[in-house]
């Protein structure tokens, strides 16, 4: 019971930093800090903090283009991501990569990717080292609903299924693949269904329930671990912005939208309810847990904007290693 | 009529959608969402969802479709999102698309176009940026159309839509909002023939795409200084009109290639062993190219700047030549 309180707890404070950083980085795209892409994560914060809540360090991690709540839920640090959005020197890669590519391989973090699906077999390979290595530890590989429908997707899971490979394949299907609906690009409801055709569990969660989330991946960590295989887990999400900043999302449905970002749904806003509800937290602890994030943010922020540009001759490092 | 560089290319996609049944749009998010860089904008309410056909995230599926329907006597123009996603549809492109025609001993035509964005200088960072043009010319039997002008490129699409061949047709994104004079209605240039988009006597500088818009530039700057630069835009890589560059070193005596992909393997270097090999007697100096560095391309705006080849470079490497 207090661990998991404790672990609720844990998951929460996960969750609202994912929330305030990714709040913030909409804010200053809009204001023009930064050129690029910012893939927002805000809705989707349970699935990764859910996910992350089992991994060790030693973990690996293969994120996507929407890649700044996995981050976080791996341990990536607030300001040097920050400083990476802004382009500076001081970022996770000294500011060549930006938003979809921050990397922290100290962590696991195999980095976010932007080129959709390409993470799946990156996270199978690191499985296959993990398994190679004979370390106990496994991968995840992140992926959206449009991802499920690429080589990459169907090559990853009969390889890892045939290998039995230490990964977990957590799809994150938010209904939409930039402007193109789930029902309109896939012929199931289901993403989990396609297990069936590797020979792999396949199970499909609500994946605004970030205990619900956390539990599945638990077991399907642990039979990885195990050497027992890879697992497929589907979360059912929404994304509470357009596909990139900028999109205004206009081929969703309001009524859609407005249920998915209702109190009912919201995977945050549930998480407080139920943190209430078994009374393991109260109203101020939620308010501290929500200043402390935004201070942290802040920080980050400043941080980011005091850091220098990279020099014009860091163009020509990090390539070739002779 | 005034019409940007992406009203360009609609125009010219309506004009044969309107003029040929057989012609259609396959790609993702052409449809409600208009294409991620809203070249598509308005054609699905046109046309309808049987000739504007959004499709999964599935380039190979993409670019490998348009082969054997184009086999089969349609005319499909296909888009890849960004230019680099080419990348994982190569064997579509390279083993498919450019080799049925000639293994099949002519008996059945590619008659495709894929449309891809090339080009930095938005912040998109290493994997959404890039300028390949070079990487299909050294696959025979691909053509590779690359217009710097909204009207080249309404004329030169019409043309690649009614050619026989499978046509790449490389558009950049600095253009897309681009003004220019385009002529109203059916237009063709015919591909295989540069322009001269400047003429001049002291040097001439071959360049394609957004680099000519900066040669341009630079070209003006030049003749303030005494320097009078012809700048030839091919226009087309493959076929390349040979004849016109030889033309013009013969007037100059000198040669400066300009493109933004990089310069090892770009295909700048084509350009320059045929200069040496056909026209070595007309040179007084030797070739200069000016490209980007052989990295990949850098997120930060300091370090993008210092990546992609300036006016200022420009203007060096043609007074290096003096
Ligand atoms: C191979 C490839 N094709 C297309 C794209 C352009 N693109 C970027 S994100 C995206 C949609 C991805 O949808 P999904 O996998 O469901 O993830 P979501 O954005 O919904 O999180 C597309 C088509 C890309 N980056 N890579």
């Amino acid at each position: 019971m207090a661990e998991k309180k404790e672990q609720l707890l844990e998951m929460y404070k996960t969750m609202v930093r994912i929330r305030t950083f990714e709040k913030e980085a909409i804010d200053l795209f809009a204001a023009g800090k930064f050129p690029g892409f910012v893939h927002s994560y805000l809705g989707e914060e349970a699935i990764a903090t859910g996910v992350c809540a089992n991994l060790k360090d030693s973990d690996y991690i293969c994120s996507t283009h929407r890649g700044h709540g996995h981050l976080i839920a791996k341990g990536g640090k607030l300001d040097l991501m920050m400083a990476e959005l802004y382009g500076k020197s001081t970022g996770y890669c000294k500011g060549k990569g930006g938003s979809m590519h921050i990397a922290d391989v100290d962590l696991g973090i195999l980095g976010a990717n932007g080129i959709v699906g390409a993470g799946m077999p990156i996270a199978t390979g690191a499985a296959f080292a993990c398994k190679y290595r004979k370390t106990d530890n496994v991968a995840i590989a992140f992926f959206g609903d449009g991802a499920s429908d690429r080589a990459t997707f169907h090559e990853s899971l009969n390889l890892a299924s045939i290998w039995k490979l230490p990964v977990v394949f957590v799809c994150e299907n938010n209904g939409w693949a930039i402007s193109n609906s789930q029902e309109n690009h896939q012929n199931i409801t289901d993403v989990s269904d396609r297990a069936t055709a590797y020979g792999i569990p396949g199970v499909s969660i609500d994946g605004n329930d970030v205990m619900a989330i956390s539990e599945a991946a638990e077991e399907a960590i642990k039979r990885a671990r195990k050497g027992d295989g890879p697992t497929l887990i589907e979360c059912k999400t929404w994304r509470h912005r357009g596909h990139f900043e900028g999109d205004p999302g206009a081929y969703k449905d309001p009524k859609d939208q407005e249920e998915w970002l209702s109190d009912a749904k919201d995977a945050l806003v549930r998480v407080e309810k139920k943190l209430i509800e078994l009374k393991y937290a109260n109203k101020a602890d939620l308010d501290k847990v929500k200043a402390d994030a935004q201070t942290e943010v802040d920080a980050a922020v400043k941080f980011a904007e005091q850091s220098p540009d990279p020099d014009p001759s860091e163009v020509l490092t990090d390539v070739y290693t002779v | 009529m005034q019409m940007t560089y992406a009203e360009a290319i609609r125009d010219a996609m309506r004009v044969e959608l309107k003029r040929d049944p057989k012609v259609y749009l396959a790609g993702e998010d052409i449809g409600v969402f208009g294409g991620c860089f809203g070249v598509t904008a308005g054609l699905l309410d046109e046309f309808g969802p049987k000739r504007i056909v959004d499709t999964p995230i599935s380039e190979n599926f993409i670019v490998g479709h348009a082969v054997g329907s184009s086999a089969c006597g349609l005319r499909p123009i296909v888009e890849i999102m960004f230019n680099d996603f080419i990348a994982v549809c190569f064997d579509e492109m390279c083993n498919q698309a450019a080799k049925v025609r000639y293994m099949f001993g002519g008996k059945a035509d590619v008659g495709m176009v894929l449309r891809m964005p090339i080009g930095a200088g938005i912040g998109a960072a290493a994997q959404h940026s890039q300028s390949l043009e070079g990487l299909l010319t050294h696959i025979p039997g691909l053509i590779s159309v690359i217009p710097s002008t909204p009207a080249d490129a309404k004329g030169l699409l019409i043309s690649a839509i009614r050619d026989d061949n499978p046509v790449i047709f490389y558009e950049h994104k600095q253009m897309y909002g681009m003004p220019g004079e385009v002529p109203e209605g059916d237009y063709t240039i015919p591909i295989g023939k540069a322009d001269i988009k400047r003429e001049g006597s002291d040097v001439t500088i071959v360049t394609w795409s957004w680099m000519v818009q900066k040669s341009l530039a630079a070209a003006e700057k030049l003749a303030a200084e005494g320097i009078n630069a012809e700048v030839l835009d091919p226009r087309t890589l493959i076929p390349l009109d040979k004849e016109a560059i030889l033309k013009s070193v013969a007037k100059t005596g000198k040669l400066v290639i300009v493109h933004e992909e990089v310069k090892t393997s770009g295909f700048g270097g084509e350009i320059a062993a045929i200069v040496s090999e056909e026209g070595f007697d007309y040179l007084d100096a030797p070739i200069k190219r000016v490209a980007a560095p052989d990295t990949p391309i850098p997120f930060s705006p300091a370090l993008e700047q210092a990546y992609i080849p300036s006016e200022e470079k420009i203007i060096e490497a043609v007074k290096a030549l003096f």
